[in-house]
């Protein structure tokens, strides 16, 4: 019988579209040993490069996929087991793996991401659920963004957790209608959404404009919210790259686009053209400009950030750990008073969740822990 | 929501939905109800246009979907006179090899109209049309004539690839206030893709890069993006990273596009299905010669038909249209020429 301390390294799911993944590179070699947290495997998607962090200990025994490979999500892509399990097993699982490979059959061991859309205030929220867990985490997206952009941060967290992303008003796959644009009306969306879909309590997890609409959201009902992760987010002071998020409203071409997404990177190679036409494609829908013009309109005052994300959470009793990027070029990381628990992320940009999302990961793994 | 639906859907979707935004929105042209009259059994039996790309509309917007007679000059004319007084006709020119018989109308009128009358007057018809080879359809209704409707001042030329393209171009034409030739491959219509529910405008005059690469420029129009990819991939095989660009819009063009694409990798190549004399292949081939020179390693190779007229038999036809073994040969040429 298979030793079952032999643990399979699979291809992730990093999106929603996602269903095959290129490996570019090997990181960790045949006989290195592997802790959980380990860069194992560079992988490129046609949405986006990153690289696997190990969710598994032991030592990496046999590599099943190699640099070069295009392989399905779900499918075995390395063995990794204690030293002491012999040679024979490892083979007999890798000679299994690789036979699948080959026929092109993947193991349904992940299903996926369960997509749907619930209705409030008379508009439609898109969402995706991943995971099944005692703890639930709902990921909300900043301006311009969508619940893809938690790509590399919700399928980790759903091994342990229910982890909803969803899209807000004005984006995405809800919506394009964001009535007056107020903070208000988006963290209403948020509130509907746990009404909606039955969540009593969450963790709630927002990046730039997203957390200062989950600060808002906990804010008005703090009975709901169980912790607060907040990443680069907006309202902790008054600078602010006003013209990229005037640019980007007002973007209708990739030329115009490219330059502008590029400034969310600490890495800008990150942009690829994918990435773009993904945006452009989400820009041209009716309705969009108009929504980011009331969101820019609702986050600016002249050139500086009209919200106050610090005020807000004054007087609300939430275990709230912040999450930032060094690089952040377009919300320069500040001194945020103590209250709350401040992690600065190295070589990363606006897009610390994209970039380095095992630290943001770290970061709401301790703030689940403590709500 | 994406999902995944053919190109004659993505038309009949765009159709719809701006129908169902603006009243002035009309539908007319040969059967494109089709035998929905008084008496008949009803809707589910109209033809919905020669290859069904009108379906569904004539029971959904009463009144708003015209079958014309078979007269051209009269039904195009008709359009052309409707949006100078108010409506928004999109009008179907069956077979774009059928314009010979209405070309005043687009060209001397519609076309000239904002200009000859001082901007005072406004023609915002979407005159739909057929064209392309390879479905055996013979000399007179398989020709690719959008560089006649390209030469012409005062139109607008659009030839969508894909059906995310068909959607958002033909719901920016109805929107735009001159007159546009929508110039749809008939060939594409079974292909799918990826298509929003939502309405969307693509801006016309905005290239698509299909392919990013640097060793070589490939320019296609129409259908022969898809076999320019093909040859693509092909050529990646020999370590040839070709980049494609899809100019969506013939008129107007998307210049800077081109000239970017072909000053980084030095060698372009231009493939049109339509016929080689004044061809939209040498219309972008003289400008990038014109306006990038310096950034040229090779000469511009360009890929049509031949200058005959679209054959009949099967084996011929299949020798006329541009196959991605042209286009390989051709970045083969432009890679591998020395002084």
């Amino acid at each position: 019988m298979t030793d079952d301390r032999i643990q399979r390294v699979t291809m992730p799911k990093w999106g929603l579209s996602m269903k095959t993944g290129t490996i570019t590179g090997w990181v960790a070699a045949e006989g290195d040993e592997i802790s959980q947290g380990d860069d194992l495997v560079e992988i490129d998607t046609d949405k986006i490069a990153g690289a696997l962090e190990s969710t598994w200990e032991g030592v990496l025994r046999k590599i099943v996929a190699e640099a070069g490979s295009s392989v399905p999500v779900g499918a075995t892509i390395a063995v990794v087991a204690p030293a002491d399990v012999s040679d024979e097993d490892v083979e007999a699982v890798v000679a299994q793996a690789r036979e699948q490979l080959a026929a092109g059959v993947v193991e349904e061991e992940d299903a996926g991401a369960e997509v749907g859309t619930v209705e409030v205030d008379g508009r439609s929220i898109s969402y995706a659920t991943m995971g099944e867990g005692e703890d639930t985490i709902v990921l909300v997206h900043g301006y311009g963004g969508d619940k893809n952009s938690w790509l590399f941060v919700q399928e980790p967290l759903s091994h342990m957790h229910t982890v909803h992303a969803l899209d807000l008003p004005g984006h995405g796959a809800s919506s394009k209608d964001v009535g007056d644009g107020s903070l208000e009306t988006m963290a209403r969306a948020v509130l509907g959404f746990l009404d909606a879909r039955g969540i009593g309590r969450a963790h709630l997890v927002g990046h730039s404009l997203g957390a200062a609409v989950v600060a808002a959201a906990a804010a008005e009902a703090p009975a709901r919210v169980r912790s607060l992760t907040l990443v680069a987010p907006v309202g902790f002071g008054s600078d602010v790259d006003a013209e990229y998020l005037r640019g980007f409203a007002a973007a209708t071409s990739r030329r115009q686009l490219k330059p502008l997404v590029g400034r969310l990177f600490a890495d800008e190679s990150l942009v690829t053209r994918q990435l773009v036409d993904d945006l452009l494609r989400y820009k041209r829908i009716d309705g969009v400009g108009a929504a980011l013009q009331r969101l820019v309109d609702t986050l600016l005052d002249g050139d500086r950030q009209r919200i106050d994300t610090a005020a807000r959470l004054g007087g609300v009793d939430v275990p709230t750990i912040v999450v930032w990027g060094r690089e952040d070029r377009i919300l320069p990381p500040t001194d945020i008073n103590a209250a709350a628990n401040v992690r600065v992320v190295d070589r990363a940009g606006h897009m610390v969740h994209m970039e380095r999302p095992a630290d943001v990961r770290h970061a709401v793994e301790a703030a689940v822990a403590a709500g | 929501m994406a999902r995944t639906i053919s190109y004659r859907e993505a038309i009949n979707e765009a159709l719809a939905q701006e129908m169902e935004r603006d009243a002035s929105v009309i539908v007319m042209g040969e059967d494109n109800a089709g035998g929905a009259s008084v008496g008949s059994p009803g809707e589910e039996d109209a033809w919905g246009g020669v290859l069904g790309v009108t379906k569904g509309l004539y029971g959904r917007f009463p009144g708003r979907v015209l079958d014309t007679p078979i007269s051209e000059s009269a039904f195009i004319g008709a359009a052309i006179g409707a949006a100078t007084r108010g409506l928004r006709p999109v009008v179907e020119l069956m077979f774009i090899d059928f314009m010979g018989v209405c070309f005043d109308q687009i060209f001397n009128q519609a076309a000239k109209f904002r200009y000859m009358f001082g901007g005072n007057a406004l023609t915002p018809v979407v005159i739909r049309t057929m064209y392309g080879a390879g479905l055996r359809a013979a000399a007179q209704h398989s020709q690719a004539l959008y560089p006649v409707f390209t030469h012409i001042p005062g139109l607008k030329v659009v030839t969508p690839s894909s059906p995310y393209d068909a959607k958002g171009l033909l719901i920016a034409a109805i929107r735009d206030d001159d007159p546009v030739i929508f110039c749809e491959h008939k060939a594409l219509y079974d292909i799918t893709g990826d298509v929003p529910e939502e309405s969307y405008a693509i801006p016309f005059g905005e290239a698509n890069v299909v392919r990013e690469g640097s060793d070589v420029t490939i320019v296609a129009i129409g259908r022969m993006v898809s076999v320019a990819l093909q040859a693509a991939e092909d050529v990646a095989g020999s370590g040839i990273e070709a980049e494609v660009i899809d100019p969506r819009t013939t008129s107007p063009l998307d210049e800077d596009t081109i000239l970017e694409s072909v000053e980084h990798t030095g060698r372009l190549v231009v493939v049109d299905e339509a016929t080689p004399r004044c061809n939209l292949a040498t219309d972008i081939s003289a400008l990038v010669a014109q306006k990038a020179f310096g950034a040229l390693r090779a000469p511009i190779e360009m890929v049509s038909a031949p200058h005959t007229p679209v054959p009949f038999s099967d084996a011929l036809e299949d020798l006329y249209v541009p196959n991605p073994q042209r286009i390989v040969n051709a970045v083969k040429a432009v890679t591998e020429w020395k002084r």
